[in-house]
């Protein structure tokens, strides 16, 4: 038994949990078909990012250049949009499981995903624990960003 | 039975010309009997988004570094990974990927740590091959798995351990990383701080040749005079010199190896696979700090 089935899904996002579910029930070689799909689900970002690639920023942790970047909405709904080149597939397939695992989540949720996802999904010995952590970096610099919104807006609602 | 050499007139320069095919030589040949085509990149998946038809994917992470010990695998997991990608150890064996074949150059070093004969380099690698608009395929080939002879890795002739590195001292040393790298002023490669070290700077006196010098912007080596002014004129070697060459985790001096040992003909060339994040985390090794080569240690 892996040690994250023993573990409660208070805390885990739906979309984050069917994710895990759908990678861990495939055997390890096909955890990387699965991730390819997701590499080309990856949307495009929008016109207002794409034409202003100043405005995305970049995850250093990740090995192939990544540039994300989270907005929070007036109903603290968080939409996190992220590109990487078509020769970076793994990861584009990370950024593309952070933005479909995240939809819909408001930053409380967001910022309460487990830092160790990446770590869930059974991906170390297909793909390499070194490469898993450039997703960690990915989920550590949406959070961070989303945490920056939030003090935003609370100077706001203060001033 | 080795397949025929590339007899193209560009390669004829180098030291060993053997060791490089053209993409028009590989396209010709593609499903020779006796002829493997392995593909191995930086990207783990980068293979199954289209890759070179017939070619077979061997990733340097998950296929030769040991998962747990930091080193490569050995002879008896080598062979099973060989014999199950269709490689007998008389096969031809040409290698690419991408980014100069950065990772290719890398797992042609480990192939001949494990004394496989017959190894090449598609010159210009996937890039090449990609930016002429020849054939991609998704399609991943089912090889008859062949017999593959347990061989034990040889490491004394082509790889250097700390200890050699210390016990080299007054010979040439090659720091392939970036001059940010070298100088100190960053620990890791630019958009690669996972793998990083507790002290910054370049074992003293090595000189600084970033890897990628050695490549055209079409990603194929540079020719040989242009190599010569780079090696042997900006670095300072002399033919017949033993050198050794590192970089963070010894996969980009890999490249630099193949240029030393195969193109310009040095034959002691060693790698230095432990590289910078095992010398720059060591106690007590001399370390230089700054744009200088620094003078050999006094012990």
């Amino acid at each position: 038994m892996e040690y994250w089935e023993e573990m409660t899904d208070t805390d885990l996002a739906p979309a984050l949990a069917e994710i895990r579910d759908d990678f861990l029930e495939l055997e390890e070689k096909d955890r990387l078909q699965l991730l390819l799909e997701f590499a080309n689900e990856l949307p495009e970002l929008p016109e207002r990012y794409a034409s202003h690639p100043d405005l995305l920023e970049r995850v250093e942790e990740c090995q192939s250049p990544v540039y994300l970047f989270v907005e929070v909405d007036d109903d603290t709904v968080v939409h996190l949009f992220a590109t990487a080149p078509k020769e970076a597939p793994t990861t584009r397939g990370f950024a593309s499981i952070l933005v479909q695992g995240l939809a819909g989540l408001n930053a409380e949720q967001v910022l309460s995903v487990p830092d160790d996802y990446p770590q869930m999904l059974g991906l170390a010995r297909a793909v390499s624990p070194l490469r898993v952590r450039g997703m960690s970096g990915m989920l550590g610099r949406t959070k961070r960003q989303v945490t920056e919104h939030l003090a935003k807006l609370t100077a706001r609602s203060a001033g | 039975m080795a397949v025929e050499r590339d007899p193209s007139p560009e390669f004829a320069e180098y030291a060993h010309p053997e060791r490089l095919v053209s993409a028009d030589w590989l396209q010709e040949r593609l499903g020779t009997p006796g002829l493997v085509v392995v593909e191995s990149d930086e990207d783990v998946l980068l293979y199954d988004t289209g890759h070179i038809p017939t070619a077979v994917k061997i990733d340097w992470h998950t296929d030769l570094n040991d998962p747990v010990e930091r080193d490569y695998v050995d002879g008896e997991t080598f062979a099973k990974l060989l014999g199950s990608k269709g490689i007998a150890r008389d096969t031809t064996v040409v290698i690419y990927g991408d980014k100069n074949n950065w990772w290719a150059a890398y797992a042609l070093w480990v192939f001949t740590l494990f004394g496989h004969e017959d190894v090449r380099l598609l010159d210009g690698g996937r890039d090449k091959w990609t930016a002429e608009g020849r054939e991609l395929t998704t399609e991943v080939p089912a090889p008859t798995p062949v017999e593959y002879p347990v061989v034990e890795r040889s490491d004394a002739e082509i790889r250097a351990f700390k200890e050699d590195v210390l016990a080299h001292f007054g010979k040439p040393l090659i720091d392939v990383r970036s001059p940010e790298e070298y100088s100190g002023e960053r620990t890791e490669i630019p958009g690669y701080p996972t793998e990083n070290a507790l002290r910054a700077g370049h074992i003293p006196t090595a000189a600084s040749v970033p890897w990628a010098r050695a490549a055209a912007p079409d990603a194929t080596f540079k020719r040989r005079a242009e190599l010569e002014d780079i090696y042997l004129g900006d670095a300072g070697l002399k033919q017949g010199d033993d050198v050794i060459a590192y970089c963070r985790i010894g996969e980009r001096s890999s490249h630099t190896w193949f240029v030393l040992k195969h193109l310009l003909g040095f034959e002691n060339v060693r790698n230095y696979d432990g590289s910078w994040t095992e010398w720059g985390s060591a106690v007590r090794v001399p370390i230089t700090f700054g744009a200088e080569r620094g003078e050999v240690p006094q012990r």
